[in-house]
């Protein structure tokens, strides 16, 4: 850049200010999104090196890698790092920050001090745990259920609970911004129909991220004082009840996965809809059928604890009302297929991703159902067929809409277009790692190869080797965008306002936006996605 | 530029936007609060339902005057909190200083009581553990009572303690003058908060002290 | 000014039915009025919790948006507790042998 004539760079939100303590006081949302990123980024990648330990131990039918109780640990800490300090933050806590003022045409979230709280509680409970597990991990599963966990392990419970209790407040604080400001922000002439469907999945998220936690952060409270105190309401030789913890912590961690797969939902109606050129098929359908995720989400969590010791008849309440969550599922999923139906498919990266997603949830959510039936459940509780089964939905759905997400908003967040080749490349081998790591678990699963064990029975071998095999390809397609995104910050072609012709608000500001968003707050008159239709052809 | 006049935030357009979108924001918290609170409850319920005769006679051993007492004290300090948030709303700030300063009071003097209740709980050895005795019951599901009532008063005293420093950041704030009719949403919300105590109180004393008290002591 | 808000008096008034209330249901714990006793306490506290809800939290005069926000917490509580108590009250209903609650 010549220095004589370059073109004065106008003010964005990464240049309004250049020092570190302007980033880490900021109350910007997009500032806050960054933050966030960087985070996530980190925990991702420590929760990604336990499994990489522990796939790398399951290649031999032996426990020869790490003793039986090293084991315990990882298989804990993967689950804790990757759902609590990835899956449950991750769209919302970036993508959700940074776009939901935009597409309100906002200037800010309802709370902006409270925003940077939350970042900065979450980090603490990510602190905490980290700490629990640089002094030796945690080795209950990442359920935490007693009485071993309050009562008999000798890990570090309190530590690592600790740290969720307390991201447990980022995760309801970020939830409570959203919904008022979802009510409250938005721009003139803006309706809740004309609301971008990421909006309305962000919305049944945040929902049900308030109501849903607290339940886990009493759960989990409980054990504490169990474990601190030596009495307490699990230990059943006091006549407390067990059960009842797996009824609070799965009166959260079902609605948990709706938190993190009903962003990914929303942002694949976004991906699709853009980079196919098509109004949404059926948007009313789509934005109610979050909410009625939201809702039936609530009713089903039973159907985790048909083995459990629950009361045969309460399995089957819960049995029979988890089939109805399937339902609003279905439903976006037709209806995403309907929006692709004679669009404008442009094979872009944001758009492979969204495809495999279709693909990867649907059959994630298929073996849902099987799952749901008792009787089946019964038969591959704790086998490795559960194991696929919520991979295929968090790791094919969910991060994948996570990467897609990113790549299509990349330009918007940073001014710059990322390498399109190597963005093709990193999604087809995501895809046919992913596939590899967790297609053949569904198979030992159903023949009864069992999860949470590190030595099994020899005629299992052959399905690890491949899972394992398909992980370390899957781990490259997660680095090279690492590596891109970050080389494309200095390098890549400057972006402009809107390089994919989208039609929500935040492709109407510059790329990155300025700091207040927008010169006048915008007014709205027209539904969002003024693509052509089915009915009106090309 | 600080001016001691509160501002109105930029997100917002009026003073009336904001005040909304606060009040709004509490009620969410307190709908989160409303599921934390009620996962202890639920226990307690299990265990009562499980349990009748032990749980109705433990809870004999609860000092019924003093939580009554208390009881009174907390629904006082609501009135008054209530009353504070009127004068919030019609600019008489000292009136609202009193009557936070009043509620503020009452709220310690509970706390006073519920620790007074606490130590008679601990001289009679009702405290589980090693040192638990109390007649006439299983022992372990009379623990296991004053386990639930250790922990949900326990919880409750913690938020009381909180609403407590609360109020008192919301007088500092009404001293420094950034309290006016137009934007009061502190003291509004600082209010939602405090009733929200109150009215878990208002299940827990039942719950605790008054079922199977006509039994008389076991 | 388009905000909730009650005169002092109801205030008042609110507060001396709420103490009526606290005496009643002390009261009452000491008469045997099983099966009832429960029921008749819970009942009470409800009636309080509502006072305190609709008239000192402002909901009577709130918007509509407060009252769905107010119900929502409720209900899900709800859910919680009766989905729970679903399993744990019928524990012991297909097996007579198997014992009944812990």
């Amino acid at each position: 850049m010549t220095a004589l004539t370059a073109d004065r760079v106008p003010e964005n939100y990464i240049n309004a200010d250049y020092r570190f303590r302007s980033w880490l006081f900021s109350t910007d949302h997009k500032r806050i999104a960054i933050l966030y990123l960087i985070s996530l980024t980190f925990y991702f990648f420590v929760g990604g090196f336990f499994a990489l330990l522990m796939r790398l131990e399951l290649v031999t039918p032996q426990g020869d890698l790490v003793q039986p109780e090293t084991y315990n640990k990882l298989f804990t800490m993967h689950g804790i790092m990757m759902l609590f300090f990835f899956l449950v933050p991750s769209i919302p806590a970036v993508f959700g920050n940074f776009l939901l003022p935009l597409m309100l045409g906002a200037k800010d979230v309802a709370f902006p001090k409270l925003n940077l709280a939350s970042w900065y509680i979450f980090n603490l409970g990510g602190l905490l745990t980290l700490v629990s597990i640089v002094l030796g991990g945690v080795d209950t599963g990442w359920t935490f259920y007693p009485p071993y966990s309050s009562l008999s392990s000798t890990s570090y419970v309190l530590l690592a609970a600790g740290g969720i209790f307390v991201m447990g407040f980022s995760s309801i604080l970020t939830g409570l911004n959203f919904i008022v400001t979802t009510h409250k922000l938005r721009a003139p002439g803006l309706t809740w129909r004309r609301l971008p469907l990421f909006v309305w999945s962000l919305y049944a998220t945040s929902i049900i991220q308030v109501l849903a936690t607290p339940a886990v952060t009493i759960g989990l409270g409980l054990i504490g004082i169990e474990r601190i105190w030596k009495v307490g309401f699990f230990n059943p030789a006091m006549g407390g009840d067990p059960i009842l913890f797996q009824h609070l912590f799965w009166f959260y961690s079902h609605p948990a996965v709706y938190v993190m797969i009903l962003p990914g939902m929303g942002v694949e109606s976004e991906l699709l809809t853009t980079h196919a050129r098509r109004r949404p098929y059926g948007y009313a359908f789509i934005a109610g059928s979050s909410l009625a995720i939201a809702v039936l989400g609530f009713l089903v969590w039973g159907h985790h604890m048909f083995v459990s010791g629950q009361s045969v008849y309460a399995s089957m309440v819960f049995s029979f009302l988890s089939f109805f969550v399937a339902i609003p599922s279905g439903v976006k999923v037709f209806s995403w297929l309907g929006t692709l139906y004679k669009g404008a498919i442009a094979f872009t990266t944001p758009m492979l991703y969204g495809l495999g997603f279709i693909g990867l949830f649907t059959i994630g959510g298929l073996t849902g159902l099987f799952l749901a039936t008792l009787a089946v459940d019964v038969h591959v509780h704790d086998t490795y067929f559960v194991v696929a089964h919520f991979h295929y939905i968090m790791v094919g759905g969910m991060v994948m809409a996570y990467l897609g997400a990113m790549h299509h908003w990349w330009p918007k967040m940073t001014g710059r277009l990322y390498p399109e080749g190597w963005g093709r490349l990193s999604a087809l081998i995501v895809f046919v790692g992913f596939n590899l790591t967790f297609f053949p678990q569904y198979v030992m699963g159903y023949l009864g190869m069992t999860r949470r064990y590190h030595a099994y029975a020899p005629e299992f071998q052959v399905y690890h080797v491949l899972s394992s095999a398909g992980a370390s390809i899957l781990g490259v397609g997660y680095l090279l965008p690492l590596f891109y995104l970050i080389w494309s910050l200095k390098y890549g072609p400057k972006a402009g306002g809107d390089p994919w012709g989208g039609t929500t608000l935040e492709w109407k500001t510059p790329s990155p936006p300025p700091t207040h968003n927008f010169e006048e707050p915008p007014v709205v008159t027209e539904d969002p996605y003024s693509f052509p239709s089915l009915e009106e052809g090309r | 530029m600080r001016s001691s006049a509160p501002a109105l935030a930029e997100q917002f357009d009026s003073f009336e936007h904001q005040r909304e979108s606060s009040v709004l924001g509490m009620w969410v918290f307190l709908g989160a609060e409303m599921i934390f609170f009620g996962g202890a409850i639920l226990g307690f319920v299990e265990f009562r339902h499980a349990y009748v005769a032990d749980f109705n006679a433990a809870s004999n051993h609860t000092k019924i005057v003093l939580g009554t007492v208390n009881t009174a004290v907390l629904l006082t300090s609501s009135l008054f909190m209530a009353l504070a948030v009127h004068a919030a709303q019609e600019g008489k700030n000292r009136r609202l200083l009193g009557f936070l300063a009043a509620t503020m009071l009452l709220g310690t003097a509970f706390l006073a009581v519920k620790f007074a209740e606490y130590y008679l709980e601990v001289v009679e050895g009702l405290v589980p553990g090693p040192r638990f005795r109390m007649d006439g019951a299983d022992s372990r599901h009379a623990q296991l009572f004053f386990v639930c009532y250790f922990t949900m008063t326990g919880v409750h005293a913690l938020h009381l303690i909180i609403g407590i420093a609360l109020l008192g950041f919301l007088g500092l704030r009404t001293l420094g003058g950034k309290v006016t009719p137009q934007n009061h949403n502190v003291v509004e919300v600082g209010g939602l908060y405090w009733h929200f105590v109150d009215i878990v109180w208002i299940f827990l004393f039942p719950l605790l002290y008054l079922l199977g008290r006509h039994a008389g002591h076991g | 000014m388009d905000e909730p808000k009650a005169s002092v008096r109801i205030y008042v008034a609110i507060y001396v039915a709420l103490m009526a209330l606290v005496a009643l249901t002390t009261g009452l714990a000491y008469l045997d009025l099983a099966p009832w006793s429960a029921t008749v306490a819970m009942v009470i506290a409800g009636a309080k919790a509502v006072l305190v809800i609709l008239y000192f939290m402002h909901v009577r005069y709130g918007t509509r948006l407060t009252w769905v926000f107010a119900g929502a917490g409720f209900y899900f509580l709800g859910i919680l507790f009766f989905l729970t108590l679903n399993d744990v009250l019928t524990r012991s209903w297909l097996s007579p042998f198997l014992g009944g609650t812990p």
